[in-house]
C-alpha cells in the first residue's frame, strides 16, 4: 500500500490539513492499521520535497496550521500509479511451506502443522464473515479482498495435505 | 463446552464394496452449533453426514442422538425422527417438481399430520423469513437456483428441527447467491436453536460454522487431535 498516492489523491478533492488527511485516509483505507501522525507529517514532507505537494502557511504556523495541496506534477504521480498494475506476489517460498518441509525433514507431524495452519486460517474467516455481515457496502468489499486470499490460502494448505506423503518422500534423503 | 453433545458419532466404520468410505470416523455436535465437515471430494464428509443422519448405516461404530443409539434403531423409527427433528438440504434436486414452493415448504408439516392450512401459513412465514414469499406460487422449475436453494433451506427449517444436516447447500451457486443463502440459512437456524451439520469443500462456507472438523481418507481431524 503506497501511502503516499492515497493522501496524494486525496488531497485532489482539495488542500487540508495534516491532521484532515490522516482521519481521512483512517475512515477509508486505516480501519485495521490507522496512520501515526509521524508518519502523516514523514509521508508529506517527502511529498513536497518531490514537488508533488505544496504547502499553504497560515498565521501563527505550526505543523497543524499547514495547509497541504497537491501539485500537477502530484496528480500526475497518482495517475501514473493507478494505471500500473501491482506486482502479483506467488510467495514461492513461503514460511509455511518452509515449515511443512522441516517437520517432514524433523521427524515432526507436518500435518498437524497444516491443520493449526488451518484452523487459524479459518478463524480470521470467521472473523471476517461476521464483520461483513453487520458491515456496510465498504465492509464487505475490504473483507471479501481478505476472504478470497484466505480462502486461496487455504486450498493450498489443503493441496499440501492431500499430496505431503509424496512431498516426504521428495524431502527426505 | 460443558454441555453433552446432541450428536455423537463414535468410530463409524463403512465400506462400499472394497472401498474404505469411513475409517475410524468419530464427530460431535452440541445443540445449536455450526459444525463443518471439511474435506476433498471423496475424503468421505458426506458418507458420515449421511450415517449422522441416520440415512446411511455404518457397518461398525455408532450414532447416538439426544442419548439414542441411532444405529440400533428400527427403521420406521429413524424415518419418523427425520420427519420430526432432523432437516435435510442438498446440493439441488431436493423440491418435488409438481409442487409449488410454498407447497414443498409445508409438505413436512403435512406430512406429519399438520392441518393444511395451518402447514401452508407456516410455509409462507418461512418462505418470507428467507426473503422468497415472491416464489410460493411457482414450481421449482420455475425460479433461480439461489431462491430454489432458499425454499430447500425453508423446507429444512419448518418443522424447528433440533439438527440440520446440509450437504453442499450452496455447491451449485455463486458466489454472491451462496453467500446470501449461507446468511439466511445460518441466522435461521440459530434462531430456532438447531445445530447445523454443513458439509463444504469451501472455506468462505465453513467461515459461517462455529467449528470444523476435517474429513480425510474417512478419518476426521479436528483441532482437539492437534492440540
Amino acid at each position: 500500500m503506497s501511502v503516499g498516492h492515497a493522501l496524494l489523491g486525496l488531497l485532489e478533492g482539495g488542500p487540508r490539513h495534516g491532521y484532515d488527511l490522516k482521519r481521512s485516509y483512517d475512515e477509508r483505507f486505516g480501519a485495521d492499521r490507522p496512520l501515526a501522525y509521524g508518519q502523516v507529517y514523514s509521508t508529506l514532507a517527502r511529498l513536497l520535497k518531490n514537488g508533488f505537494v505544496e504547502v499553504e502557511s497560515e498565521p501563527g504556523a505550526g505543523p497543524e496550521r499547514k495547509r497541504y495541496a497537491v501539485t500537477d506534477a502530484g496528480v500526475a504521480d497518482v495517475a501514473a500509479w493507478l494505471a500500473q498494475p501491482e506486482k502479483p506476489e506467488p510467495y514461492l517460498q513461503s514460511t509455511l511451506y518452509t515449515k511443512v518441509v522441516l517437520a517432514l525433514l524433523t521427524g515432526h507431524d507436518a500435518d498437524a502443522v497444516l491443520d493449526t495452519q488451518r484452523a487459524e486460517h479459518l478463524r480470521l474467516m470467521r472473523e471476517l464473515t461476521r464483520r461483513k455481515d453487520g458491515g456496510d457496502l465498504a465492509d464487505q468489499l475490504v473483507c471479501d479482498h481478505a476472504l478470497f486470499h484466505l480462502e486461496a490460502d487455504l486450498r493450498w494448505l489443503e493441496l499440501t495435505a492431500a499430496r505431503v506423503q509424496q512431498l516426504a518422500a521428495h524431502v527426505r534423503p | 463446552m460443558a454441555t453433552e453433545p446432541l450428536l455423537v458419532a463414535e468410530n463409524l466404520h463403512l465400506r462400499f464394496g472394497t472401498t474404505v468410505a469411513l475409517d475410524s470416523a468419530s464427530v460431535a455436535v452440541h445443540a445449536g452449533e455450526v459444525l463443518a465437515l471439511m474435506g476433498p471430494s471423496g475424503s468421505g464428509k458426506s458418507t458420515l453426514l449421511h450415517c449422522l443422519a441416520g440415512i446411511l448405516h455404518p457397518d461398525a461404530g455408532r450414532v447416538t442422538y439426544a442419548g439414542r443409539d441411532l444405529t440400533a434403531m428400527h427403521d420406521s423409527e429413524r424415518s419418523a425422527l427425520r420427519r420430526t427433528e432432523l432437516g435435510l438440504v442438498f446440493q439441488f434436486g431436493q423440491l418435488v417438481p409438481e409442487l409449488t414452493c410454498l407447497e414443498n415448504v409445508a409438505l413436512p408439516l403435512r406430512l406429519n399430520g399438520a392441518p393444511r392450512r395451518a402447514a401452508l401459513r407456516s410455509a409462507a412465514a418461512w418462505l418470507e423469513r428467507l426473503e422468497v414469499s415472491d416464489v410460493a406460487g411457482k414450481r421449482p422449475g420455475q425460479v433461480s437456483g439461489g431462491q430454489g436453494q432458499r425454499v430447500a433451506v425453508a423446507r429444512s427449517l419448518v418443522t424447528r428441527p433440533r439438527v440440520v444436516f446440509a450437504d453442499e447447500p450452496t455447491g451449485a451457486l455463486d458466489s454472491l447467491n451462496g453467500e446470501r443463502v449461507m446468511q439466511l440459512f445460518v441466522a435461521a437456524a440459530r434462531e430456532t436453536g438447531a445445530a447445523v451439520v454443513l458439509v463444504t469443500h469451501e472455506a468462505r462456507v465453513a467461515a459461517y460454522s462455529d467449528h470444523e472438523a476435517v474429513v480425510r481418507d474417512g478419518r476426521v481431524r479436528t483441532m482437539e487431535h492437534v492440540r
